[in-house]
């Protein structure tokens, strides 16, 4: 009874909304079926190449075959362990920065400084480790290093520019401006292009980047310059009288803009801060362009097989998929950690 | 002043640019692989298979080069590289050997400073038609919508071929070889116009794959080759005769399979040069002298390799066609072994 009444109210309420309603339900009862048997009823899931696809839906085969190189590129595969830690560790060097209420999050806590370099580490290889080159790493190894590499590591230095943008010194506030304008004035492939072609140059013979190390520092300033204005627009919408009562108690630069402004100004920023996160993580796909095989790349390689070419919705849908999951995740995080940081104020943003 | 200032940057830019200028092989040597540029995944040229092996046309003469210096086609590491890239990443010496169907061309040979080794394929930009369409020659496209890739020297040849013959069209552009194919198999263009072996690889994605023909006019010279930096004429050379051994295996007829039995009951002194069985040819470039021999044992003549890629008993079913020996009507024509 009790949803006889939903529909009734919700879906029935006038005639207008019925007939919305009707064509509505129509449209989907005729365009999910067929999605279904395409998905998965008339699916091949297994096959050894695409002539043992013989049925009319998708042809799942080809990413079970790749899988490996989706998730991993061309890693050794008697070294993948490393990856698969590293993915492991992944949590449990995140959910300390993202809860605050985990136990023992402080001990996490140095764990999750140490996870970078871990992460550095284990993927290209040390003392005890073979080296593993960037022209092995593919995949969601690739997309994720960078994504999530490029945003971590611009977070902090987003903060510094827009500060320093803010900043009375005039050499600080220049040097900021100049790079947040150059960075922002230019596309993110071309500082792709910059970082594969250009930083070589400048640096000393001998000592050799690593493609992908160039690639993570052009997506690193493109993000810091993005979100240093972000960051400085939560700045800017700080009541003059936090700053003067901040002052009035006698509170050091740094003191006051630690204790007291970047905490509100971060949290009104969180939205626009994973809006740039999420365009970054989706734009990491451009480095296809400077020959690093991303997700998108290795599925695209993949269609460069005679065994699975012509399977370009299959591969395509899938990287979507998992671009999906990742994206649709950070923004139900910031939706989690609008309304969590929401309650502990007066509710005025409410 | 200025001049000098500016000559000294560029001597300076230089200087980091090409950092190993000298002594490719002993690098490559110490290295213990050598290092190989190829595309991003070309249907039939290069494309990693299901275990992360690269397979493909492209690739087999980085095999090649691999069996060579180290009498071991596999030990050789992939660096993908795209149209933008793949230059200042042999520049930089990231690469040891470029071998992603890059056309020969004066300026890429002379002035970016690279020395293309040979032609290990004759390419040309042909027609992609549906055999719907009826017609059998280029010249008969009065009026047709053709798509095309812009700002590609594709479609300046195609407004020149079409120009001398007084043939009106309709150009369609299109950014990226996907499209294309869409476009052309929606029927939103009736002729897809580029290099005739990526007409073919577009062909072999179609659900009937002979439901559409490649005209038979081809209107550029694409000769595609492998190519090394500038200034190391040593390792030029043991490029360039790997790819030779290649052409000159099958002239000769000696395959992977047949090499050891040919070699048995042979006279001839040219496949004994070749193989190393007779005289001191691999030493004169640093290498042992039996390079030939694994090259073919491991990698295969020109022709099993062209078979094996993109011939016709792949899906691309590219004919040899200018990718013959001289012997057969085509062009490819080594140097003799001597």
């Amino acid at each position: 009874m009790h949803s006889l009444n939903w529909i009734k109210q919700n879906l029935f309420s006038t005639w207008l909304n019925s007939i919305v309603s009707i064509v509505l339900i129509y449209f989907l009862a005729s365009v999910i079926p067929p999605l279904l048997d395409w998905f998965i009823f008339e699916a091949t899931f297994i096959a050894d190449d695409r002539t043992g696809c013989t049925t009319e839906g998708a042809c799942w085969a080809v990413v079970g075959a790749r899988f490996y190189q989706f998730m991993y590129g061309f890693y050794p595969t008697e070294e993948v362990w490393r990856v698969n830690l590293v993915y492991a560790m992944l949590p449990f060097g995140i959910a300390p920065l993202l809860w605050d209420k985990i136990p023992f999050r402080k001990q996490f806590l140095f764990f999750s400084m140490a996870y970078p370099f871990l992460v550095f580490f284990l993927l290209y290889g040390g003392p005890g480790l073979s080296s593993v080159a960037s022209n092995k790493w593919g995949g969601l190894l690739v997309t994720l290093f960078l994504g999530l590499g490029g945003i971590l590591i611009a977070f902090p230095l987003s903060i510094f520019l827009a500060l320093g943008r803010r900043s009375k010194m005039p050499a600080i506030l220049t040097l900021c401006i100049v790079f947040i304008e150059f960075i922002r004035g230019v596309p993110l492939i071309t500082l792709l292009f910059f970082g594969n072609i250009m930083l070589p140059l400048f640096l000393p013979e001998g000592i050799n980047l690593d493609t992908i190390i160039r690639a993570l520092v052009a997506v690193t300033i493109f993000q810091a310059a993005y979100g240093a204005e972000v960051i400085r627009g939560g700045l800017q919408a700080m009541p003059k009288g936090q700053y003067e009562a901040a002052q009035a108690l006698g509170l050091s630069y740094w003191q006051m803009n630690y204790k007291i402004i970047l905490p509100q100004a971060l949290k009104i920023t969180i939205p626009a801060l994973v809006n740039t996160a999420i365009g970054l993580f989706k734009d990491t796909s451009l480095v296809l362009l400077i020959g690093l095989l991303d997700l998108l790349g290795i599925g695209r390689a993949a269609l460069a097989d005679t065994k699975w070419m012509a399977l370009h919705v299959e591969v395509y849908v899938f990287i979507a998929g998992i671009f999906f999951i990742f994206c649709f995740g950070f923004s139900r995080y910031s939706l989690y950690l609008e309304r969590k940081l929401n309650t502990d104020n007066d509710g005025e943003n409410k | 002043m200025k001049i000098l200032r500016i000559s000294a940057l560029l001597a300076l830019v230089s200087f980091f640019s090409a950092p190993a200028i000298a002594g490719t092989l002993e690098d490559v040597q110490a290295r213990g692989f050598v290092k190989c540029g190829v595309t991003t995944g070309l249907l039939g040229f290069a494309a990693p298979d299901d275990s992360g092996n690269w397979k493909g046309f492209d690739v087999d003469v980085c095999r090649a080069v691999a069996a060579a210096v180290f009498g071991d086609s596999s030990k050789v590491e992939f660096t993908t590289t795209t149209g933008k890239t793949r230059f200042p990443t042999l520049a930089s010496g990231e690469i040891d050997v470029l071998a992603r169907n890059t056309t020969w061309t004066f300026s890429r040979d002379v002035d970016l400073g690279f020395e293309f080794i040979g032609i290990n394929y004759y390419d040309g930009q042909g027609f992609l038609i549906p055999a719907s369409l009826g017609v059998a020659s280029a010249t008969d496209l009065d009026g047709a919508s053709v798509c095309i890739q812009t700002g590609t020297t594709t479609e300046l040849n195609l407004a020149d071929f079409f120009r001398a013959n007084s043939i009106s069209y309709e150009s369609i552009p299109v950014e990226t070889n996907d499209e294309a194919r869409e476009n052309l198999f929606a029927g939103r263009c009736d002729v897809y116009t580029t290099d005739a072996s990526g007409l073919a690889a577009t062909a072999a994605q179609a659900d009937n794959p002979a439901d559409w023909i490649l005209l038979p006019e081809i209107i550029s010279k694409e000769p595609l080759g492998p190519l090394v930096r500038h200034g190391d004429h040593v390792w030029g050379d043991i490029v360039r005769w790997s790819l030779n051994t290649m052409i000159i295996a099958e002239e000769k007829g000696l395959t992977s399979n047949n090499l050891d039995t040919k070699l048995a009951m042979n006279n001839d002194p040219e496949i004994f040069r070749l193989t190393g069985k007779e005289g001191e040819y691999g030493a004169m470039f640093g290498l042992s002298n039996d390079f030939g021999y694994n090259i073919i044992k491991q990698v295969g003549n020109y022709g099993e390799v062209f078979e094996r890629n993109v011939g016709l008993k792949t899906p691309l079913k590219l004919a040899r066609g200018l990718n013959a020996p001289w012997t057969d009507g085509g062009l490819l024509y080594s140097p003799p072994f001597r």
